[in-house]
């Protein structure tokens, strides 16, 4: 008997921290090939937009994938508002290229915000291929720190970070890594994930020492195919697509400034979109 | 052929040509001197019976004209829109010669729209073989195959990348040229023949063509499209407002940015938008820039109008709605505000010299002559070329230096054991109707190799 080809549903749903939610949700097929590294492009609706979410996790017994999502605007808002068992419209994946995952040797990994989901990702792969991981990871405070126990069990050194003290060391994750440089510790990588600033600031912090630093770019897509070049960003001089040739990239060779002014486009029309979503929910 | 009037279309998306009515169509089917040589069905990639359907309209026979146009073309509503017959059918019609040729597109359309509005009569499926073929990708090229090879009794199934079926049916094509409503309904015709098409998924990703096969999967038809973007490759190139035509497309055609806010997907559009390219993606592009509220929208493009590739009828549809034309011209380079967003656009003039390898006359530039636009909006449309992620993920194929899969002329078939290709992903960019004739000429080889012991 054929089984019906379903719409993938949320299986579980949890609250990590304020305005962040952990969805396990049932998508077999890309469970299986998923890898880390590799993002989703979800629609939740008939009218929704297209976004990429990283894969944190997946599970190709039971078939499921984990997606953490931070709510920012009205299709992150509208996510972290559905419930157990309901279903998503649309969900591809797995796109980018997988993370080039080797042992190096001792690796610092650094995630801020809500990007320490794909750190953990990428610490727990580099842990098990052997390297010596030293995890860094930043919130602004300590609401809105999570993870922190996964990160541990992946990392041989954990250093955390709040903006304002209110947990681990005050101050940012580059502090940190400023630190681990000037203390000679030696490096053999550092992959970076989080808000573009974060890792423009990493990439300048690394450079002069020539330290091989990997970043995870997140511009704004649209098909997620290599279709559109929405997603577009200059690395080394040469225009990539960040969905089919990234996510990952050389952080010395990105145009990060270009990439914040591009994701930047839509700043009015998100703002207007939250606005009337939120007014409609009161 | 009476249209939208140019200064109310401008304001909607809506379909702008309108259709016969019974009267008109007949009047025009009787114009048809139903020659014995019938040239007209020479000029088609399809080879549609025309002469035949035309002579049930002009006796009113309808649901007959519309099976006999079914026999050899699944999607008749949508040909009935965006087929070049001037290029085609029309232009082989003998009367083209004395003056206007008979209007066999628009009489395709008003059969198609009968029976659309009538409900589709199914055709004979034959009984199943027992063999399954993949396609990859649901255009013009996949829908042909899997609705021909389905009609033959086999069980096909169609993976789509994007959550809606149609390629550039869908995404491409405007609205107000190509309403999704029909090609919706297109696609549930294929799919009532017993072709089953799942969306959201991407061969190359999640499956490669070497898994169908394994799977069980007895041929595969690879007809992924021209699905990637060509930029110019000039400095500016990434700032804000300025989109590939497939990015400006998609976001409007696909996610109803037009609606925006009631669909949640955006778009930009300024006051003043320069289109760079001359073919009918560029034309569709700046159609869709000038409903979208654009104040000023040019056409910009490096030959003159005698070379331009867009059908002359969108041309003068475009023009008509006000869309300005900048000739031999071409961008050198963008600038930008301290946004980051594009504000001008440097040019420069161009002449024509001799004919290059494509036959037009090679435009070069003229020393001294830049000058600048102002712009806000920029749409790059100057051709897309096959998505790399099936050539790349495939062992075995044989790919031109433009990416395109090569196949045997004559059946589609590519050197790989049980591949056939088609549509643009062999062509390059070319016509929903060329990729429909590769497509049944594909099921055609596939059906034959599949049954022969």
């Amino acid at each position: 008997m054929q089984k019906k080809h379903g719409k993938p549903k949320i299986i579980t749903k949890d609250e990590l921290a304020s305005g962040v939610k952990s969805f396990r949700i049932h998508a077999p097929l890309i469970a299986a090939k998923a890898k880390p590294g590799q993002f989703v492009i979800i629609r939740i609706d008939e009218r929704g937009e297209r976004i990429p979410i990283t894969i944190v996790d997946s599970d190709s017994e039971e078939g499921t994938l984990t997606l953490i999502v931070q709510e920012v605007g009205k299709t992150t808002k509208k996510l972290g508002r559905m419930r157990e068992d309901e279903e998503i419209a649309d969900l591809v994946g797995p796109l980018g290229n997988p993370s080039e995952i080797e042992n190096f040797g001792q690796v610092v990994v650094i995630g801020g915000g809500v990007g320490v989901t794909a750190a953990y990702e990428e610490a727990k792969a580099l842990k098990k291929a052997g390297n010596r991981v030293i995890s860094i990871i930043g919130a602004r405070n300590k609401d809105l720190l999570f993870f922190e126990q996964e990160m541990r069990q992946v990392s041989d050194e954990l250093n955390i970070t709040t903006d304002d003290g209110t947990r681990g060391r005050k101050g940012f994750v580059t502090d940190v890594l400023k630190d681990l440089i000037d203390q000679r510790r030696h490096i053999d990588l550092v992959f970076a994930v989080g808000p573009t600033i974060m890792m423009k600031i990493v990439s300048k912090i690394t450079e002069p020492h020539g330290i091989r630093t990997i970043v995870s770019l997140n511009p704004i897509m649209l098909d997620g195919t290599g279709m559109c070049g929405a997603c577009r960003v200059r690395i080394g001089g040469q225009t990539k697509f960040t969905c089919v040739d990234g996510p990952d990239f050389d952080g010395h060779l990105v145009d990060f400034d270009e990439l914040m002014t591009r994701q930047r486009m839509y700043l009015k029309e998100e703002k207007l979109a939250l606005q009337m979503y939120e007014n409609n929910v009161r | 052929m009476l249209k939208q009037h140019p200064e109310k279309r401008i304001h909607n998306f809506n379909e702008v040509t309108l259709g016969y009515s019974v009267e008109q169509a007949i009047t025009e089917a009787s114009r048809c001197l139903q020659c014995p040589d019938h040239p007209c069905v020479k000029g088609c990639p399809v080879g549609i019976n025309i002469l035949a359907f035309i002579k049930c309209v002009k006796e009113g026979d309808f649901d007959k004209a519309i099976a006999i146009v079914k026999e050899r073309n699944s999607l008749p509503a949508m040909t009935g829109r965006v087929c070049p017959w001037e290029n085609q059918c029309e232009a082989a019609c003998i009367l083209d010669k004395v003056g206007e040729p008979v209007a066999i597109g628009r009489l395709e359309r008003f059969v198609a729209d009968h029976e659309l509005k009538k409900g589709y009569e199914m055709p004979k499926i034959a009984n199943p073989t027992g063999h399954k073929v993949a396609v990859v990708g649901s255009g013009p090229a996949g829908l042909t195959a899997a609705a021909d090879l389905a009609k033959l009794g086999h069980s096909v199934v169609i993976f789509e990348a994007l959550h809606t079926p149609g390629g550039v049916l869908s995404y491409g094509i405007p609205e107000f040229r190509l309403p999704k409503n029909i090609v919706k309904a297109e696609v549930s015709y294929v799919e009532k023949l017993g072709v089953s098409i799942k969306t959201n998924i991407v061969i190359g990703k999640l499956i490669t063509v070497d898994e169908l096969l394994e799977q069980g999967f007895d041929a595969v038809f690879i007809a992924s499209g021209a699905g990637a973007p060509n930029f110019l490759n000039l400095p500016g190139e990434n700032l804000c407002g300025i989109y590939s035509a497939n990015e400006f497309l998609t976001r409007s055609n696909l996610m109803k940015a037009y609606a925006f806010p009631e669909y949640d997907t955006p778009i930009k559009v300024g006051k003043k938008v320069a289109v760079i390219g001359g073919g009918n993606v560029a034309v569709d592009a700046a159609r869709t820039a000038l409903r979208l509220g654009a104040d000023e929208v040019y056409i910009v493009y490096r030959r003159s109008e005698k070379e331009m590739p867009a059908r002359i009828e969108e041309i003068d549809n475009a023009r008509e709605e006000g869309v300005k034309f900048r000739f031999l011209t071409n961008p050198v380079r963008f600038q930008g505000d301290e946004k980051g967003w594009v504000k001008q656009m440097e040019c420069i003039r161009m002449k024509l010299g001799e004919p290059d390898e494509s036959g037009r006359r090679k435009p070069t530039s003229i020393k001294g002559s830049e000058f600048s636009m102002n712009v806000d909006t920029v749409v790059v449309a100057i051709g897309q070329k096959p998505n790399p992620l099936v050539p790349r993920t495939t062992k075995g194929l044989q790919i031109t230096r433009w990416g395109t899969i090569v196949v045997d002329e004559k059946s589609g078939k590519t050197i790989k054991d049980r591949v056939w290709a088609g549509g643009d992903i062999v062509s390059g960019a070319a016509t929903v109707i060329e990729a429909m004739g590769m497509g049944k000429r594909a099921a055609k080889s596939i059906h034959e190799y599949l049954t022969t012991p």
